[in-house]
């Protein structure tokens, strides 16, 4: 992991790597039995018989295990303080047992927020790319990180 | 449930509640967002959350938990089963309020628009507004979601 980062570490134009992480059928089993038990999220033949062509993770998945690969190549070491939510999410290709995503992060904008001087808020386009290196899942979305000054 | 020309623009859906936990904030975030005020309540008190809250992927996660199960519901109750595919994705979503432990959300998915797809003449789009409403009336969650919801055989095209 790279050094501590603040609002100010944050360069429109960047792009930051957030490591990889192969997707195990176990995970995805785990994951929809608990949160979206829909067949083609649970089951081979289910799935094969769907849109997605074979067993695959549920959406909301996904977006998780890009949430943990963002925790530990990034946000655990910084002064994150949360995130008012998602502009877009795309799910563009079905997410199968096997699967190795990799993770980046494009830097889009940071500005300081008037409201609350101590906070920036930093845009990013995060990109899951799969072992072909086809995009898998695209989301837009913002985080608020604490100012280098108001972190003494 | 109702094929892709059955829907009603407007239909709110009452999703049901679900009581979040200390325990289930934890597991999550162990598995998916290990920041320090999704772990422990101890450490969410030195930070501006000021008590232990769900991540933000737990509480939309929870809206697709319930989504399943009311629809299902529906299909035992119908005999009819689901006729949803895939999402393409979404858009607006805002965590507006912490989620804390022992809050218990309400979710709620209106259906607000739906249209044929060329490129999939067997499938239809649906676009949903969707909310969570805590246990003091403040909605804590939203987002808008898109689904494909099959066409009545003899209506694609």
């Amino acid at each position: 992991m790279s050094e501590f980062r603040y609002f100010e570490d944050f360069h429109p134009g960047e792009t930051l790597s957030l490591g990889s992480k192969t997707v195990s059928r176990d995970e995805i089993v785990a994951f929809a039995a608990e949160f979206d038990p829909q067949p083609f999220h649970l089951d081979e033949e289910a799935g094969a018989a769907s849109l997605l062509g074979g067993l695959a993770a549920s959406g909301w998945h996904t977006a998780s295990m890009l949430m943990r690969l963002l925790c530990d190549n990034l946000l655990l070491a910084s002064s994150c303080k949360g995130s008012p939510g998602v502009e877009d999410l795309r799910w563009m290709r079905p997410v199968h047992p096997g699967d190795r995503l990799t993770a980046s992060a494009d830097v889009v904008s940071a500005r300081p927020l008037t409201s609350r001087p101590d906070l920036g808020i930093v845009q990013f386009v995060f990109t899951l790319t799969n072992q072909d290196n086809i995009a898998v899942m695209s989301e837009k979305s913002a985080i608020l990180f604490e100012r280098r000054e108001a972190g003494r | 449930m109702s094929w892709f020309e059955d829907l009603k623009i407007g239909e709110t859906r009452d999703l049901g509640t679900y009581t979040f936990t200390e325990e289930n904030i934890t597991r999550f975030a162990r598995s998916f967002d290990p920041q320090p005020f999704h772990l422990s309540d101890a450490a969410a008190r030195e930070t501006h959350f000021g008590a232990l809250c769900a991540s933000g992927w737990h509480t939309a996660a929870v809206w697709m938990k319930l989504l399943v199960a009311s629809v299902k519901a529906e299909a035992e109750r119908t005999g009819e089963p689901s006729r949803f595919g895939p999402s393409p994705g979404f858009s607006d979503l805002k965590w507006i309020r912490p989620v804390f432990a022992g809050d218990t959300i309400r979710y709620t998915s209106r259906l607000v628009d739906r249209m044929p797809l060329k490129t999939r003449p067997a499938w239809g789009l649906a676009v949903h507004e969707n909310e969570g409403i805590n246990q003091d009336g403040v909605t804590v969650f939203s987002f808008t979601g898109k689904v494909l919801v099959a066409r009545r055989p003899g209506t694609e095209g």
